[in-house]
């Protein structure tokens, strides 16, 4: 193939062939609920820690489906493990426990 | 003599509603313009949302069709009002009726409008209604080359929610298909991927949430994004490319099979054959009915019904009720003073 000089971001998208989707697939074994996330942001929305260091339980469970890893490693210390967040969830997804089970894999 | 009612469309509308109007006297022409009843319905291998045999459901509609004449690969090609009754003319004959009731139910979107997606042009691009057949051949999906998939892409909405194919409306029953169908596929390949690609979900009914979820913790994954392209790869897999709307990044992946959900489309026939008589069609293709809300198996003529997906996307429950409700208007109709 012709090499023009330039290249496309690896971080700047998705691809699916390459992604790495081991600790989603640990996740869902030990914590079921993790599957059943429909993305409706009612935690991120109800999150008192969000005010503070932006952060969001579902981007950051949507980041360890995609398999950014390191970067959901980081979100999870943001957490303050309140549990208000489990206590919106409309599909009772274990948000707390999740967090847990990813801060224990950071440290792993 | 009992009065005569005539039936357009043999699929499951069109059978409740003969045997609707057959229980109160009528004598009943159905036409249907195949060769078996049952439309697209018998074509289907299992239905949602509990997985039953679609033909389970097409041989309790047949049963005691006995004082119905039937008259199938029967092509309806005009209906002529005079006096206010009828005559309809099929495959070169003319049969007076009373009063029409219309069933001509709906055609599957024709994918391969959809360029971009590779219907036809790519072997492993297939429609929800091919999947059907394959389970219904072999019980689970298999590639052009006979081997079983370990990834499968799944579409919604294609010819749906779509103003550049002029489909603007949704079709109502692809969402939990797509659904019923990931966790078919899951059922019969275990460890085959499945990635269903959406832009909402849209499902509406009893037991569909459930499913919803059911195929979640089965390991089905939801992309929220529009398939934009396919392209093909060596050895016959395709490159599907979308959004990941969700974290706002292009996405892309390679998969032994892409399924395309087709929505459902006004019959094309439905032209030819009402405009004749004056029936009018809806903004979306579909033939319009009185009143949408009040009287939405009464067509703006006097003496023609209208039942099931003709007049737009039905799932079959709500094609038989539509059905045993254009029974009723026709009766009332019949016994006018």
């Amino acid at each position: 193939m012709v090499n023009f000089g330039f290249s496309a971001l690896e971080i700047a998208s998705v691809d699916f062939d390459k992604t790495n989707r081991k600790l989603a697939e640990e996740i869902a074994l030990l914590e079921p609920t993790f599957s059943t996330c429909i993305s409706c942001g009612s935690c991120a929305g109800t999150c008192t820690a969000s005010r503070f260091n932006g952060f969001s339980f579902r981007n950051m469970c949507h980041q360890i489906k995609l398999g950014n890893v390191t970067k959901a490693f980081v979100e999870s210390e943001k957490c303050m493990l309140c549990g208000k967040c489990t206590l919106v969830c409309p599909r009772n997804v274990n948000t707390r426990n999740i967090c847990r089970i990813v801060r224990k894999a950071a440290n792993n | 003599m009992s009065k005569k009612v005539a039936i357009i469309g043999g699929g499951v509308a069109g059978i409740e509603a003969a045997k609707k109007l057959s229980e109160f006297g009528y004598e009943i022409s159905l036409f249907e313009k195949d060769t078996e009843l049952g439309g697209h319905v018998a074509k289907w291998d299992r239905l949602f949302p509990n997985q039953r045999r679609a033909q389970e459901v097409v041989d309790i509609l047949q049963k005691d069709l006995e004082k119905i004449q039937v008259y199938k690969s029967a092509n309806v090609q005009s209906i002529n009002r005079e006096n206010g009754s009828f005559s309809v003319n099929a495959t070169g004959k003319s049969y007076p009726a009373d009063a029409v009731v219309v069933a001509t139910g709906f055609e599957l979107f024709p994918a391969e409008k959809k360029e971009e997606y590779g219907y036809q042009i790519f072997d492993n691009v297939i429609t929800s209604a091919d999947l059907e057949l394959m389970f219904k051949k072999f019980g689970k999906p298999q590639t052009v080359s006979g081997v079983n998939p370990s990834r499968v892409a799944i579409i919604h909405c294609v010819g749906s929610r779509d103003e550049k194919v002029n489909r603007p409306y949704c079709s109502k029953v692809c969402c939990v298909t797509a659904v019923k169908q990931a966790i078919e596929i899951k059922e019969s390949l275990p460890n085959c991927e499945v990635f269903n690609f959406y832009m909402d979900l849209r499902l509406f009914g009893p037991g569909y949430e459930e499913l919803y979820k059911k195929a979640q913790t089965m390991g089905v994954t939801f992309v929220r994004g529009r398939l934009s392209e396919t392209s093909e790869l060596e050895g016959g897999r395709i490159l599907v490319k979308a959004e990941d709307t969700l974290s706002s990044k292009p996405l892309k992946m390679s998969v032994d099979m892409v399924v395309l959900m087709v929505g459902m489309s006004p019959n094309p026939e439905n032209n030819e054959l009402f405009n004749g008589v004056g029936l009018a069609e809806n903004s979306d293709g579909f033939l319009q009915v009185n009143d949408y809300h009040t009287e939405p198996t009464k067509s703006q003529i006097e003496g023609i019904f209208i039942a099931g997906a003709c007049s737009g996307p039905n799932n079959i429950t709500d094609s038989i009720n539509a059905a045993r409700s254009a029974a009723m208007d026709a009766h009332k109709f019949l016994t006018r003073n």
